[in-house]
């Protein structure tokens, strides 16, 4: 902050250094997802056959489709409850112990809040599928949801809803008519973070899902194919789903200022 | 009582959910740690404290200070490439300082697996380092860089690297500049200020950063599975064995025992830095050049 000259030079060559580190992998991958040869990492010519073939593929289409609904059920439960939390939260002067089990769902070990879930789920004798991976879903949407929710009623003048009250309007009206509007950025954020986070999430997924093809996702599908070895089909697959997130990410940033870097 | 009413109403479905979904089936996992596999492969409902005992058997043992010591080198790298990182955006114009933010945050919320993916293709024999580095006549034969420790480190570090970037350009942009004046001013040198100053002050975004990528290193399983080339066992990849192979559940509830024990240990610890944190620099600092000093909240 201070200091000038080299320091500074070096500083901002460090930071380009780590931008080349972040995208180099994903730039070579969306590169090769064009390769005309099944050869993984040598060029050999322009092609689109890979994406082709992915819209040929009947199990790829279907747990594409899984996700999707997985994805849409989960974000609409996880936006509604979130929102409502935040809304909760941030009317309570003292948050700490609240605050420490909101965090816990973004930090939890995948594997372990898997296990537990799958664990909880056997004892219960619930039938595991799409459903059981949405119920779990929602558990770290929720979190995520709220968290982008509160940085937007931070900034909100609670007057307003005082002022819509002395006029006569009820505590519905207010929220759908005053309050709503003013978070909505916040919340339309949050849905949108939820579902970037649904569509990637593969290991609660995998433990929750239950055997059989009918709840595969395709995180779990990609996870096959990954095992199996590098394929030009997988690029073309992790490109187009890189490029939805980006999308995603992008549209909730639009949305609202501080939904991305929190 | 109409107002507690109210926030009970909003607070309930969230807090229950989690209650549900989240506290109960971690207490299973708590409760199981202490029982027994029985002979059949279900589960022996008697009190014992054998899996711990089993935890800490040399086989195992080995694995769980694996982890420790894998998350504990990506974390260290991961916080010393992020520090000149963030330190580098703070010193950009205000207005192009989110946008530097963003772009190191998009990556992050990308598919998982996808990045790890993107390493296996950037490592293998046939991969862009490799071939690189032959056609630069450094190496004849390809280097081993796939299926390795090192394969494993790197690609924890490049999936949590942007969280410890955000983490510390949080507490380096609510930095006071001016008590880094007042130091300047009083013939401190650069390196001074930073390690009396600057460094102290922001600490508790280290401790964030740090601690996230520690728990989440501690307890993955994809990065040791696919670039590990399941030759390097983490306790990710012992308590998935436990649940989908061996069939062990109050084994592998225990230790996934061990992982929740670590996390909490951590979050508590960084919660502590944190108070002690805001303690001096209320001391030292008063609020009201905090909002000049840095974006307060971005």
């Amino acid at each position: 902050m201070l200091e000038r000259g080299a320091g500074g030079l070096l500083l901002w060559l460090h930071l380009r250094l780590i931008y080349i580190f972040l995208y180099v992998p994903i730039a070579v991958l969306m590169v090769l997802s064009f390769n005309k040869a099944g050869l993984p990492t040598a060029w050999t010519g322009f092609s689109v056959e890979w994406y082709g073939k992915l819209l040929d593929s009947g199990p790829i289409l279907g747990a594409a489709l899984n996700t999707l609904i997985v994805a849409t059920v989960s974000t609409v439960l996880a936006t509604g409850i979130g929102t409502l939390l935040a809304l909760g939260v941030e009317r309570r002067r003292r948050t700490s112990w609240l605050d420490a089990l909101l965090f816990a769902p973004m930090i939890i070990p995948d594997i372990v809040l898997a296990i537990a879930l799958l664990f909880f789920f056997t004892l219960l004798e619930f039938t595991l599928g799409l459903h059981s991976i949405i119920l779990s879903h929602v558990v770290f949407n929720i979190a995520f949801v709220c968290a982008v929710v509160r940085t937007r009623l931070r900034h909100f003048d609670y007057a307003v809803v005082e002022a819509s009250i002395d006029l006569g309007a009820s505590e519905i009206t207010t929220f759908f008519r005053v309050t709503l509007p003013i978070i909505f950025p916040g919340v339309l954020a949050g849905a949108l973070l939820a579902f970037t986070l649904s569509i990637d999430e593969f290991i609660i997924a995998f433990f929750t899902a239950g055997a059989g093809p009918s709840s595969t996702t395709l995180p779990m599908q990609i996870y096959a194919m990954i095992r199996f070895g590098v394929t030009p089909e997988i690029n073309a697959m992790a490109t187009i789903i890189m490029l939805v997130s980006f999308t995603l990410v992008f549209l909730a940033q639009r949305a609202n200022r501080e939904a991305v870097t929190g | 009582m109409q107002s507690r009413l109210k926030t009970l109403l909003l607070l309930g479905p969230g807090l229950g959910w989690l209650a549900v979904f989240m506290v109960v089936p971690c207490g299973i996992i708590f409760v199981h740690a202490f029982f027994e596999r029985g002979i059949y492969g279900g589960i022996d409902y008697s009190f014992t404290f054998e899996n711990f005992q089993r935890a800490v058997d040399p086989i195992y043992l080995t694995i769980l200070l694996n982890s420790a010591r894998i998350a504990g080198l990506a974390t260290l790298i991961a916080v010393l490439l992020a520090y000149p990182a963030a330190y580098a955006i703070t010193r950009a114009p205000r207005h192009r300082q989110v946008g530097y933010l963003i772009l190191v945050m998009l990556p992050f919320w990308s598919n998982y697996l996808v990045r790890t993916y993107a390493w296996i293709v950037m490592l293998n024999r046939e991969g862009l380092i490799n071939r690189g580095l032959r056609g630069l006549g450094v190496i004849d034969e390809p280097l081993p860089l796939l299926y390795n420790e090192f394969a494993i480190v790197t690609g924890l570090v490049y999936n949590y690297l942007p969280f410890v970037v955000l983490a510390i350009y949080a507490s380096l942009s609510r930095l006071n500049l001016e008590v880094l004046e007042a130091s300047e001013d009083l013939g401190a040198p650069a390196w001074r200020t930073f390690l009396r100053i600057t460094l102290p002050l922001t600490l508790p975004g280290v401790a964030a950063g740090a601690v996230f990528v520690f728990v989440l290193s501690v307890g993955n399983f994809i990065t040791p599975d696919l670039l590990g080339g399941g030759r390097l066992q983490m306790v990710g990849n012992l308590i998935y064995d436990q649940f989908l192979s061996a069939r062990d559940w109050p084994f592998g509830a225990t230790l996934s025992f061990f992982l929740i024990a670590v996390m909490m240990a951590l979050l508590f610890t960084q919660a502590v830095l944190v108070n002690r944190a805001q303690g001096e620099s209320r001391s030292q600092v008063e609020g009201r050049t905090a909002k000049k000093a840095g974006l307060a909240d971005a």
